[in-house]
């Protein structure tokens, strides 16, 4: 059959990889869009200056979004184990999420539709919780991750969660969600810079050197946070093959304080990544402030890339360790999909892929420009 | 084991949100494509006034689109959220198109649907035209990709059970998109979204000209619709019988208990157009039939006999003592180190194809193996689904799918004979047509989805095994959560609705 021109062992390391490109893509292009969300109270000051900062990503925020829901439907076909195991384990948090993600779309066609200020406004605050809530909840759910999450499988590989909802807000989680909120607040702050003029333009460039460097300090925290051990990491001990079927009940894992460092020493190479993260935040700031919002959107879309690698690369081959039962543990060996599934699921991503960067780019093309105040006062079409 | 309060809790979820993200879907659908047509007619004729009929009717999917795009989200999340085992179990095969539904479709509708409105003086008029096509082109392309999973639902082919995964793993991709029910669904579907596109266009149309206003634009829209509206309701009964036909060949009980044919009948079977189907006794009083006429739908021969429930009761109890078998072989198996038996692995092999049918003990006893000769037949009655429903939504459905042939071949005929702005009365029945679609469209669903019970997948699965372990609590927070954002979005969705359509197509809109 056609899907073994590639090993088993291998289509699993490359769709570790693609649900990173995934995540990574979610972040650098739906990032941008929660960030300005999140900005939209504290960088404009009236109605029209909240609709020039609408306007910046209503052209293109629906076609970023799709990046989330393929993020999950790729988990879903490539990695099942992890979609039902997390997304139920998180239930309580996902059903915020989804509320999160339905208002927007909601807010951002609703919002213009009546002249009146407490609609307006309510639809503000209505936007701002769909750009704060899912940053939050991103980095809450990967600080969970990294801790470990207490589910485990029975003999029929029924998932079982057995924390809560609350036991989801740790020390831990919570600097990595204020890590993500950073980052996204920092990402949309350049996008704000580089589509604004005037006041919205400047107040978007502090926040965004703001929140640069409070994502640094909290990155900062949180590898402290790992290294001090009072988070411990998790580490294969015995693991029959790698190609095998996807049962993640015949390994056997322990907990350990500090694993989550070990692949840089197996690996150096992999400093590249939280390298990036520093470096992409801090030129960040750096590019705000000597007015390149072009080229700070750019290093802030590798500070995402080089944040969410450091987690990814930390954790491999883990993609869901779990801190009760940790031979219950999901990775990248024994939690896939079968051969064939991720093999044409990969050929339509070869096929795929490249078409949709290239239409998204002509469209962010078309829509090139800054969105003034006159724009929005001559454009019927605007939001 | 299993708490079916969950069950029950998670069903209802699902298909309240599924109901309601379908409210969206088939206006999104069709209008994208009127949308396209009426564009395409400008940019040939360049008549201005085309313009403007894309721009208004745009403006209301723009509305409707935006509510299809926020529930959709749910739909796809829910899945691992409530149904974490189905997920597990069928994830393999299930979750490949709706991820090709994502890259393949979604993306370029979204992508462009923002061009769609904010492009109209960025771009060429021929480029725009472009852009809203492929919008239209993303939009059935999703439809297409969603109905495939469905349909895998409904027939699981291409697949097989892996002892060693405890799932069910793809074997056959090809198999799984020309599946024949994927196919006839798709078709039957997307014609029905179309229907619901025209209708909306003739019934505000006819609003707008027993009220005297905008008459150019609503005329010309009552034209397109009308034209489009016939084509598209003669294909959806046209292919809802094509759908029926598929149902037969795998889904021989949902057949039956649509049409509440209690006993075998005799080839070719009467179709049923009315009768009050009695659950107790297993007959219908008042039943009035007309000869023949399902036997030739269904089968389309003269000669193939129908089963009826009873006797396909009969059969599920055959299956589920071989789903015993199967199970047992399977925890044998299972329990193995190293190599497996040769002759359970055969004895699995031979019978795992009813292992689903061993899984529907599990609700009396979770060992399966152990089941008495009543809980079998327990569990062989349980295959039968809530026949009441089913029966009368089928009648609904066709019902209306005739009801708006009607419609838009009168409506056809009196724009062509330019008799439609005096018509009076076919504009009010017209408008009060609105709802009509929708209807359908829900009680579709309804035959189709509730008509699979007890299968979350056709033979493979059982609907209550496929629940997340999670707490009703938490199941009632999330329901009661849903229930009430939906229904103030809906509340909204539909005050602005109006007030665009009252407002109409005037500068201030377009």
């Amino acid at each position: 059959m056609i899907h073994q021109l590639l090993d088993y062992e291998t289509l699993r390391i490359i769709w570790w990889g693609l649900l990173g490109t995934l995540l990574i893509g979610f972040a650098i292009m739906d990032g941008f869009d929660m960030g300005v969300a999140i900005l939209l109270p504290f960088t404009t000051r009236n109605d029209s200056e909240r609709r020039v900062a609408i306007n910046c990503i209503a052209p293109v925020w629906e076609g970023n979004q799709v990046w989330f829901i393929l993020g999950g439907g790729a988990i879903f076909a490539a990695w099942p184990l992890v979609y039902a195991a997390a997304f139920s384990g998180f239930y309580g948090a996902m059903f915020l999420v989804l509320v999160a993600m339905i208002l927007r779309p909601v807010g951002m066609k609703f919002r213009s539709k009546m002249p009146n200020p407490l609609w307006r406004s309510f639809w503000d605050w209505a936007l701002f919780l769909g750009g704060f809530v899912p940053s939050l909840v991103f980095g809450i759910a990967f600080g969970n991750i990294i801790q470990g999450v207490p589910f485990h499988f029975d003999e029929s590989l029924r998932s079982f969660y057995t924390g809560s909802f609350f036991g989801l807000f740790t020390p831990f989680s919570l600097i990595c969600g204020l890590l993500s909120t950073c980052l996204f607040t920092m990402h949309g702050a350049t996008y704000l810079t580089l589509k604004t003029i005037g006041p919205i333009a400047s107040r978007a460039k502090m926040a965004g050197v703001r929140a640069a460097l409070l994502a640094m300090i909290f990155f900062t925290a949180g590898w402290l946070w790992l290294k001090s051990g009072w988070v411990p990491g998790y580490r294969i001990l015995e693991l029959s093959e790698m190609g095998n079927s996807s049962n993640p009940l015949s390994k056997s894992v322990t907990q350990e304080a500090g694993a989550w460092f070990n692949n840089y020493t197996t690996y150096p190479w992999m400093w590249f990544a939280p390298i990036l993260g520093y470096s992409g935040a801090s030129l960040t700031a750096i590019f705000l402030l000597k007015r390149c919002p072009g080229k700070a959107f750019i290093t802030s879309a590798f500070a995402q890339f080089g944040v969410i690698s450091t987690a990814g690369l930390s954790l491999f081959p883990f993609i869901l360790p779990s801190s009760t039962h940790p031979n219950s543990s999901l990775t990248v060996w024994d939690a896939s999909s079968s051969h064939m599934t991720l093999f044409l699921m990969l050929v339509s991503v070869i096929i795929f892929l490249p078409l949709i960067l290239i239409y998204t780019s002509w469209v962010f093309r078309v829509m090139r420009g800054k969105v003034t105040e006159n724009d929005i006062r001559s454009n019927t079409q605007m939001y | 084991m299993l708490d079916l309060d969950v069950a029950q809790l998670s069903r209802l979820q699902f298909g309240l949100t599924a109901l309601y993200h379908f409210l969206f879907v088939p206006l999104t659908i069709g209008l994208a494509l009127l949308l396209a047509i009426m564009e395409s007619v400008y940019v040939m004729t360049n008549r201005e006034i085309w313009r403007q009929m894309t721009k208004f009717w745009g403006l209301l999917f723009g509305i409707n689109f935006a509510m299809g795009v926020a529930t959709g989200i749910t739909m796809e999340f829910q899945f691992g959220t409530n149904w974490a085992y189905y997920s597990h179990y069928v994830g393999d095969i299930f979750g490949a198109p709706l991820a090709i539904e994502g890259l393949m479709a979604f993306f370029l509708e979204a992508t462009f649907v923002g061009l769609f409105f904010f492009g109209w003086d960025r771009l060429s008029k021929r480029a725009h035209l472009c852009v809203t096509w492929l919008v239209a082109i993303g939009s059935n392309l999703s439809a297409f990709w969603i109905l495939v999973a469905n349909a895998w639902m409904q027939n699981p082919v291409g697949s097989q059970f892996n002892y060693q995964t405890m799932r069910m793993e793809m074997t056959s991709f090809y198999d799984v998109i020309f599946n024949p029910v994927a196919q006839s669904k798709f078709v039957h579907t997307v014609s029905a979204c179309y229907v619901t596109g025209a209708v909306f266009v003739m019934a505000i149309s006819a609003y707008y000209l027993l009220r005297g206003r905008y008459s150019d634009l609503a005329k010309r829209s009552i034209t397109v619709a009308a034209s489009f509206g016939l084509a598209s309701a003669l294909s959806v009964v046209v292919l809802g019988d094509e759908s029926g036909y598929t149902t037969s060949q795998n889904q021989k009980m949902k057949l039956a208990a649509i049409e509440a044919m209690w006993e075998t009948e005799p080839a070719p079977a009467g179709f049923t157009i009315f009768g009050i189907p009695n659950l107790e006794t297993h007959e219908n009083t008042y039943e009035v039939k007309v000869p023949w006429a399902l036997g030739l739908l269904a089968t389309r021969t003269l000669d193939t006999p129908l089963p009826g429930i009873k006797d396909l009761v009969i059969q599920a109890q055959t299956r589920i003592k071989n789903g015993m078998v199967a199970y047992e072989a399977l925890y044998k198996l299972r329990q193995s180190n190293g190599e497996p038996d040769p002759q359970t692995m055969a004895l699995f092999n031979q019978y795992q194809g009813d292992l689903g049918y061993g899984l529907l003990l599990k609700r009396y006893t979770p060992t399966v193996t152990n089941a008495t000769e009543e809980q079998i037949i327990k569990a062989a009655w349980d295959t039968v689904p809530n026949i009441t429903p089913l029966f009368w939504s089928f009648r609904l459905m066709v019902g209306i799918g005739f009801t708006l042939i009607v419609l838009f071949a009168t409506a056809f005929y009196l724009s062509t004979k330019r008799r439609i702005e005096q018509s009076r009365w076919f504009l009010k029945l017209a408008f009060l047509s609105l709802p009509l679609p929708w209807i359908a469209a829900e009680l579709g669903w309804i035959v189709a989805e509730h008509g699979r019970q007890p299968w979350a997948i056709e033979g493979i699965l059982p609907t209550d095994l496929g629940v997340s372990s999670v707490s009703s609590g938490q199941v009632w927070f999330s329901l009661i959560g849903f229930v009430v954002f939906y229904t103030l979005l809906a509340v909204i969705d539909v005050f602005l609705m109006v007030k665009y359509i009252k407002l109409g197509p005037t500068e201030e809109a377009v």
